[in-house]
């Protein structure tokens, strides 16, 4: 993958702007704007950024309740993200999911999954029917190494690779499950070799470098492209923030922490990018500007967004026209 | 096509006429293809279609319950066959929180098009483990629609139906059905999902059922009958949505009630009918609902034991004399 | 200036405590910057202020509980600070959600005078069916059981669908035409030597308490249900061509109402009882039917009726049947007679008894043994306790 400045200002953007969104979201929750549920994704924006790389418009996204990264990364406008998180009607998904719940058509954003696992079996489906369509296009699932011990991963990948299905498993490895460490919950805890015993094209990435997350994505999808069955990407990576607001991280050390801390994927890019001579080139102020200015009118939107008529409450349980 | 024929037969050549109508339509599930059903329903079907669209899954209900959703979320009419509703359970957050609440948590983006056929209830002696009958349960999630197809007509013109639904449909099909023979008029249009059907008029009760009671229920009114007891009989068809105005109308005219329900009575679809006929025609009754439902144990294997726990024609008629007494 | 508050870090997050100040007051701060921690319900968080400035004065003191939203300090924004959208007000959706901190404090409930106990059972319809007829259910008579619809279709032919001004007399009237109609009543009479009972009955209370004294009528009472208890062809219903002896014998007793109309609410299992609790008993269906206090039971179970006239002067009454019971009792004025015993000529207190029966239940002579009895009894009154 070649780096010119266009990339590296899109990956440095992009980068930059869910990492202040979340900060963001931070204040406002606190604030008790956004209410509920609050996953965020402070230290894993590589991850989410390098892959959505690789893909086209036209493959689909599933991801996990911990999804505003990939659901920026993918597309969808900042403002519809915010206004969600408020319960406006103006949201992604008209206030009725949350956080949580991030779905969005034209970007064929199918969600925010609140049950852990949940999506695989989907991504098994869409990709069987994109096959059985002559569809030659990637069904994207992001997951944590929290799922991998839910018996929905084992069984998606076992029909993913038996049924040869065009799937991207990325397994963002956190090496945290709400408060549990992997040690404590997998008896195997290299993920990527487990993939590989469903004889599954397995690759691990160090998830804290955009440009690696990117390259290997990439790749899978060419691979996928060609018909080689499902490719699994294990990024190693680090959430900053606790797993949700209400989280004291009683279950790890501060030291750990700061230590991941120093492998930020913003000052990861910008190492990346000395190297090359392109960081000087990168306007850091002003991208730091519009991002204010597109999130200051993110939550301008949202907060004179409009709520739900009451009258509307019982519609989207059933949808209406059958054919016949 | 006008004939009579098995239920068994009525569902697969319906599979059948779908698939061959709509390319967008196959069917996946355990031993549906090679094995050709585990009740023989899909025999044949997948000489004719090949394994592409007549897919044998390894026993992973949670995964192919959910790639069924997933295919219908992107543009498939896929059906799925959970062998028994009693597998179901291992597919439970599929269908609960993914296939039921897609369309809402989307804010009414993306449908679910999909169709899972199960077979349902006890009386086989199969025990605890394998004679749930879960359809009266599910009917409490919104967003799913519950079939229960009683005849040969049904058993035809449910799938059809289903698989023009943009809604998740799950039909029950209970294997005691799958013998019996009966007329199939494929000209008519379907009575539309939400209609029940009353199979015999009667004046002085009214028995509702579903599935396998309503034989039941139809042997207990012909005994009725020479008793002097004229009892109305329905067959409700679809556990959601219910057909309250029929089961109002009915109560209306005989004033009294008797639920037949292979379900536990506790918070059944018979608790729920009951409530609805106390919501919307109270006035109306002269006396007490009633339910013949299964006893509250898990179903034995012993025949005996089994057979007095679940529904049965006697009961009905026992329940129907009570009920015509002084009170 | 701006207020720092306590943040909401969960959806079930209503307090914390602030453990720690990790700033002082005067001190810079930044954007993101931990100034202070809290204990919650799952452990110590660390807080962070969302804006650069400086710590103007600190609010709470450490170890303080504080609800979500209290502001904790009060920080002075840096000039640069961009300026935050202000919030405008959007209208909330009218949604009342009462969200109660602390115990609901009970209401004072008014006491008012409890609805009158009389509930007939019937069932839904009947009672709809009832209401569009106009016909009050207290009238139908004292079927076993609960009423249904059935019970009420032969009252459609007799109709007219007026408003009932007067339901009870509308209810008398049908039941008494009824009565007319259908029974075939005899009618026997016997008059009854009061003294010895009477005086019995004097000596008795001279020893009581106003309380305990029993009334003539409760004597009267209590001999015509022993009479009953050896003639109990008397105590019952005549139903489908079928004479039904009751096994309880629940005389109804008639009482006048202060506005008019006569009720005759049945003492219930009267055959269980003595002098006393027969005294006991009448006393408080007396108060009771006063105040509208009536029981179902007592409205419909009536076995047999005693009706007592005496009050008003009657000597003698025909009483007509309450269908589908089969006698009714009727129990005359005590007065100064002349009586005659062995040649002499005498004055004494004498009582008209008279007996009205179904014929096609019973015949004269059982109506005969039974005003015989009440005779024999009255003179023993001894034997009545």
């Amino acid at each position: 993958m070649t780096m010119d400045l266009t990339l590296a200002n899109k990956f440095y953007t992009q980068m930059l702007l869910i990492r202040r969104f979340e900060e963001k979201s931070v204040e406002l929750y606190s604030n008790e704007k956004i209410r509920g549920f609050l996953h965020l994704y402070n230290g894993e924006e590589a991850v989410a950024v390098g892959v959505m790389h690789a893909l086209s418009l036209d493959d689909a996204v599933l991801a996990t309740y911990r999804e505003h990264g990939q659901a920026l990364a993918r597309g969808i406008p900042a403002k519809n993200i915010m206004a969600e998180m408020y319960g406006k009607v103006e949201g992604c998904s008209r206030g009725r999911g949350g956080s949580m719940h991030l779905f969005d058509a034209q970007t064929r954003f199918y969600g925010g999954n609140a049950i852990v696992a949940g999506a695989l079996p989907l991504a098994v489906g869409m990709a069987l029917s994109d096959k059985m369509m002559n569809k030659n296009r990637v069904t994207v699932c992001f997951f944590g190494d929290g799922a991998v011990a839910e018996g929905e991963f084992h069984e998606s990948l076992n029909l993913a690779v038996l049924w040869e299905l065009p799937i991207l498993f990325v397994c963002e490895n956190n090496r945290y499950a709400m408060g549990t460490a992997l040690e404590f919950t997998q008896s195997e805890t290299d993920i990527s070799k487990k993939a590989a015993a469903y004889r599954l094209s397995s690759h691990q990435v160090d998830g804290m470098d955009v440009i690696k997350v990117a390259e290997a994505a990439e790749q899978a999808v060419s691979q996928i492209h060609a018909g080689k069955g499902p490719v699994f990407l294990e990024c190693l990576t680090y959430r900053f923030r606790a797993h949700s607001m209400f989280d004291a991280e009683l279950y790890r050390e501060k030291e750990e922490v700061q230590q991941w801390k120093e492998k930020d994927p913003l000052r990861v890019f910008e190492d990346r990018l000395e190297e090359t001579g392109l960081w000087s080139k990168i306007k850091v102020k002003e991208i730091e500007d519009k991002i204010s200015d597109l999130i200051s009118e993110a939550v301008e939107f949202a907060e004179n967004g409009t709520y739900e008529p009451l009258s509307d409450l019982e519609k989207f349980v059933y949808s209406p026209e059958v054919t016949s | 096509m006008n004939e009579h024929i098995s239920y068994r037969e009525a569902v697969k050549e319906s599979i059948k006429k779908s698939m061959q109508d709509d390319e967008r339509v196959f069917m996946m599930g355990e031993d549906v293809g090679r094995y050709g059903g585990c009740f023989a329903v899909s025999m044949g079907l997948q000489e004719v279609f090949g394994p592409e669209r007549i897919i044998d899954t390894p026993l992973s209900e949670s995964a192919f319950t959910g790639a069924g959703i997933g295919a219908a979320l992107n543009g498939m009419r896929p059906i799925v066959e959970i062998m028994t509703a009693n597998f179901s359970l291992l597919a439970l957050d599929q269908i609960m929180n993914n296939a039921a609440t897609l369309l809402h948590m989307s804010g009414g983006q993306f449908n679910v098009p999909l169709v899972i056929r199960m077979a349902t209830g006890g009386g086989k002696q199969l025990a605890a483990q394998h004679s749930h009958s879960f359809e009266g349960w599910f009917a409490h999630i919104p967003g799913l629609k519950i079939l229960t197809p009683a005849t040969v007509q049904d058993a035809y013109d449910m799938v059809t139906l289903a698989l023009a639904d943009p809604n998740p449909v799950l039909i029950f099909e209970n294997p005691l059905l799958y013998n019996t023979k009966g007329p199939l008029n494929t000209s008519t249009s379907p009575l539309p999902i939400g209609k029940a059907l009353v199979h015999r008029s009667g004046k002085d009760l009214s028995i509702l059922s579903y599935g396998i009671n309503l034989s039941k229920a139809l042997e207990a009114a012909e005994a009725l009958e020479t008793e002097g007891i004229d009892a109305e009989v329905i067959d409700l068809r679809s556990l959601r949505p219910l057909d309250d105005e029929a089961i109002i109308q009915s109560i209306k005219k005989t004033h009294r009630v008797i639920i037949v329900d292979e379900g536990w009575k506790s918070g059944s679809i018979s608790a729920e009918i009951m409530a609805r006929i106390n919501e919307q025609a109270f006035f109306d009754l002269d006396a007490p609902m009633q339910r013949v439902c299964t006893t509250e144990v898990p179903l034995p294997y012993a025949k005996h034991l089994e057979d007095a726990a679940i529904p049965q024609p006697e009961k009905i008629i026992e329940m129907a004399r009570k009920l015509m007494e002084e009170i | 200036m701006s207020e720092f508050k306590m943040p909401s870090l969960g959806a079930d997050m209503e307090s914390a405590v602030l453990m720690e100040w990790l700033v002082k007051e005067g001190d810079p701060i930044q954007k993101g910057q931990i100034i202070a921690e809290v204990e919650t319900s799952k452990g110590v968080i660390e807080i962070e202020v969302f804006e650069d400035g400086v710590v103007e004065k600190l609010l709470v003191e450490p170890e303080t509980e504080c609800t979500v939203g209290t502001p904790l300090a009060l920080i002075r924004s840096e000039g640069s600070a961009k300026k935050e959208p202000s919030a405008k007000t959007v209208s909330t959706p009218e949604v009342k959600v009462s969200a109660p901190k602390t115990e609901a404090k009970p209401v004072q409930i008014q006491k008012k005078e409890p609805a009158p106990e009389v509930r007939i059972k019937a069932s839904p319809a009947a009672r709809r069916k009832a209401q569009e007829l106009g016909v009050d259910l207290n009238t139908l008579a004292p079927e076993v059981g609960t009423i249904q619809l059935k019970d009420l279709d032969t009252l459609t032919q007799d109709l007219d669908k007026g408003p009932s001004i007067d339901g009870m007399r509308q209810a008398i009237a049908k039941a008494m035409s009824r009565s007319n109609a259908e029974i075939p009543h005899y009618y026997l009479s016997v008059s009854i030597n009061m003294t010895p009972a009477l005086a019995w009955l004097g000596e008795l209370n001279s020893k009581r308490s106003i309380k305990e004294r029993i009334l003539p009528a409760a004597l009267l009472i209590r001999a015509v249900v022993l009479a009953l208890a050896e003639v109990p062809e008397l105590n019952g219903f005549w139903q489908n061509d079928n004479h039904l002896i009751s096994k309880a014998i629940n005389p109804g007793i008639a009482i006048a109402l202060r506005k008019g109309g006569l009720i005759t609410p049945a003492l219930l299992d009267a055959q269980e009882m003595n002098l006393d609790t027969t005294m006991q008993s009448l006393d408080d269906l007396i108060t009771r039917t006063r105040a509208n206090k009536l029981r179902g039971s007592e409205i419909t179970q009536q076995s047999v009726t005693i009706t007592n006239l005496g009050d008003l002067g009657v000597e003698r009454v025909y009483g007509v049947i309450y269908p589908p019971q089969v006698a009714i009792v009727g129990l005359g004025r005590i007065i100064d007679a002349p009586w005659a015993e062995g040649d002499a000529l005498t004055v004494r207190k004498v009582m008209q008894a008279t007996l009205s029966g179904d014929h096609r239940a019973t015949d004269g002579r059982i109506g005969a043994l039974f005003l015989d009895k009440l005779n024999q009894l009255l003179q023993r009154p001894q034997e009545l306790l």
